[in-house]
């Protein structure tokens, strides 16, 4: 039996139309986009314009708007070192939240070293970031905001539209990583009031390695990669076409699809969610309950330790929010920002379902789950002390 | 970083139908290690006649490495003395499982600290009286 898939907030697997867009350009349409001189180059420059332009229809941006990049990881570090360079002059001071994705806390970090300070804002026990929390941390050094749009973990959906008033409002450039939104819900540049925003083309059905940077027109930053000039001289480098192209046809048909698809995992999720309800007590929902990515849920299991009861789930791919990996078994940062119990953050299931995911499958999670619990639970020197 | 690939198949055979869960009645001995917010706790009770360990079991809440090292420490004191069982290490335990990614090894600790807290226990019981195994 396959394994079943339901960590897609890590990854998701390749469309098929989104290949069968990108063969032509890893086959016959090997052409370098710079090359003016022929037919191949211009085929090339072409099919990298039309993914620009569905890049850009998704998040409604133009397309003069959109840098592509490797992935997330480069989009948030391009974004947030690229404008703390450009603005050095106007100030030092960056916003970011306690629960961030590591591309931009570490970025955050790296630039700590550089001189640049930087307040990283506390959640509430939703993972909810308080925009006036914000707006109480903006001094007249503050050069950016960078708040995600969902967090990956937990699935809170941030007041981003909120802060990013906040931002224009006082006058700072916002920053969104929008990973785990973008694809799923809606996101759209205006309605976040983002000025930046970064995407990553393996979370929404397209390729591992390509991303993308939108940055409103009049923003400036300083490139990360100096050399031939591509991405309008902000990303040297000879793009990458078919991962452009694979982006591209991933964002056109996340905007088909998305919003039946978001009614779909909603559903799904929800159904999953009862049923683990239903049949397993004392089970904690980590993130909020309605401002919530559709096919993510976040439970903890008291008495079970995550990896423990991973192991068990032989037929799921699934993952857990605690690592049992160093000397002090660490927990993971979002849910202890969270201030979840550090015993109940021991306990966490990450479970993403997405595109592949059916009502039988979820049906089947719940059976395993409700057997295996029990079956640890009993192994628990923790459970018969309540 | 590790991946749970990692185990060994002994380690997830042990995981999987782990022996000797529960707790022994009246025990000779028992020894609880770990702290739920630390995210592994083993509680291990013995039974001694003899100066022997004739039975073991134990309960833990913990990762798959903390729970097989609990199995196989119950499989490895069974029919030992005090003495012997006091010579098995984490280490040890490790061993015979065919070992342990390295980043886990802190889990086969407690098997180690519980098996330590169960004679401990029940020497503290016996108050020095603890009858010595037959030599044979
Ligand atoms: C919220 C968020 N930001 C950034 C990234 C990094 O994206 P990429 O893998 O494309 O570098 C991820 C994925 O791991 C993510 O979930
Ligand atoms: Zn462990």
């Amino acid at each position: 039996m396959k394994i079943i898939y339901m960590d897609h907030n890590a990854t998701t697997p390749l469309d098929a139309e989104v290949l069968e867009a990108m063969m032509p350009y890893l086959t016959d349409k090997f052409g370098n986009p710079s090359s003016s001189t022929h037919a191949y180059g211009w085929e090339a420059r072409r099919a990298v314009d039309e993914a620009r332009s569905q890049v850009a229809g998704l998040i409604g941006a133009h397309p003069e708007e959109i840098i592509f990049t490797s992935g997330a990881t480069e989009a948030d570090n391009l974004a947030i070192k690229g404008v703390a360079h450009a603005y050095r002059d106007r100030g030092n001071h960056i916003i970011t939240s306690q629960i961030e994705h590591k591309a931009v806390l570490e970025t955050c970090k790296f630039l700590e070293k550089e001189g640049f300070k930087v307040t990283y804002i506390p959640v509430d026990r939703y993972g909810m970031v308080d925009p006036e929390e914000v707006r109480r941390a903006i001094t007249d050094k503050t050069i950016l905001i960078s708040i995600m749009f969902v967090n990956s973990e937990v699935g809170t959906i941030e007041p981003v539209e909120k802060i990013g008033e906040i931002a224009r409002e006082k006058g700072v450039l916002f920053h969104s990583d929008a990973v785990q939104g973008a694809g799923k819900i809606e996101t759209k540049v205006d309605k976040l009031k983002a000025d930046l925003l970064s995407i990553s083309g393996h979370k929404m059905y397209g390729p591992k390695g390509i991303g993308a940077l939108y940055m409103k027109k009049g923003v400036k930053i300083e490139p990360l990669l100096h050399g031939g000039g591509h991405e309008r001289g902000l990303r040297a480098g000879t793009e990458n076409v078919p991962g452009i192209i694979g982006l591209g046809k991933a964002c056109q048909k996340a905007g088909k699809v998305m919003k039946a698809e978001a009614i779909r995992l909603t559903k799904l999720r929800n159904r999953l969610y009862q049923g683990v309800m239903k049949r397993i007590k004392r089970v904690y929902l980590n993130g909020h309950s309605e401002k919530r990515l559709p096919g993510n849920l976040n439970l903890s299991f008291e008495f079970v330790e995550g990896e423990s009861l991973i192991l068990s789930l032989k037929d799921f791919a699934i993952s857990s929010g605690s690592a049992c990996t160093s000397s002090s078994l660490k927990s993971s940062y979002v849910l202890l920002a969270m201030k979840v119990q550090e015993a109940l953050s021991h306990c966490s299931l990450r479970i993403c379902l997405g595109r592949s995911n059916t009502e039988d499958e979820v049906d089947y999670l719940v059976e395993e789950l409700s057997k295996n619990v029990a079956r640890l639970r009993e192994m628990s020197p923790l459970y018969k002390e309540v | 970083m590790y991946n749970l690939e990692e185990y060994s198949a002994k380690v997830m055979e042990h995981y999987q139908n782990p022996r000797n869960v529960g707790e022994i009645e009246n025990p000779s001995g028992e020894g609880t290690v770990g702290n739920p917010a630390c995210g592994d706790v083993m509680k291990l009770t013995i039974k001694v006649e003899n100066g022997r360990i004739v039975d073991a079991k134990f309960k833990t809440f913990g990762c798959g490495a903390a729970i097989a090292t609990s199995s196989m420490v119950t499989e490895m004191v069974k029919g030992k003395t005090i003495e012997e069982a006091l010579h098995i290490s984490n280490k040890t335990v490790a061993e015979a499982l065919d070992g342990l990614p390295k980043i886990k090894m802190h889990c086969s600790v407690l098997a180690e600290d519980a098996l330590k807290a169960a004679i401990e226990d029940y020497r503290k019981k016996t108050d020095g009286k603890e009858n010595k195994a037959q030599k044979d």
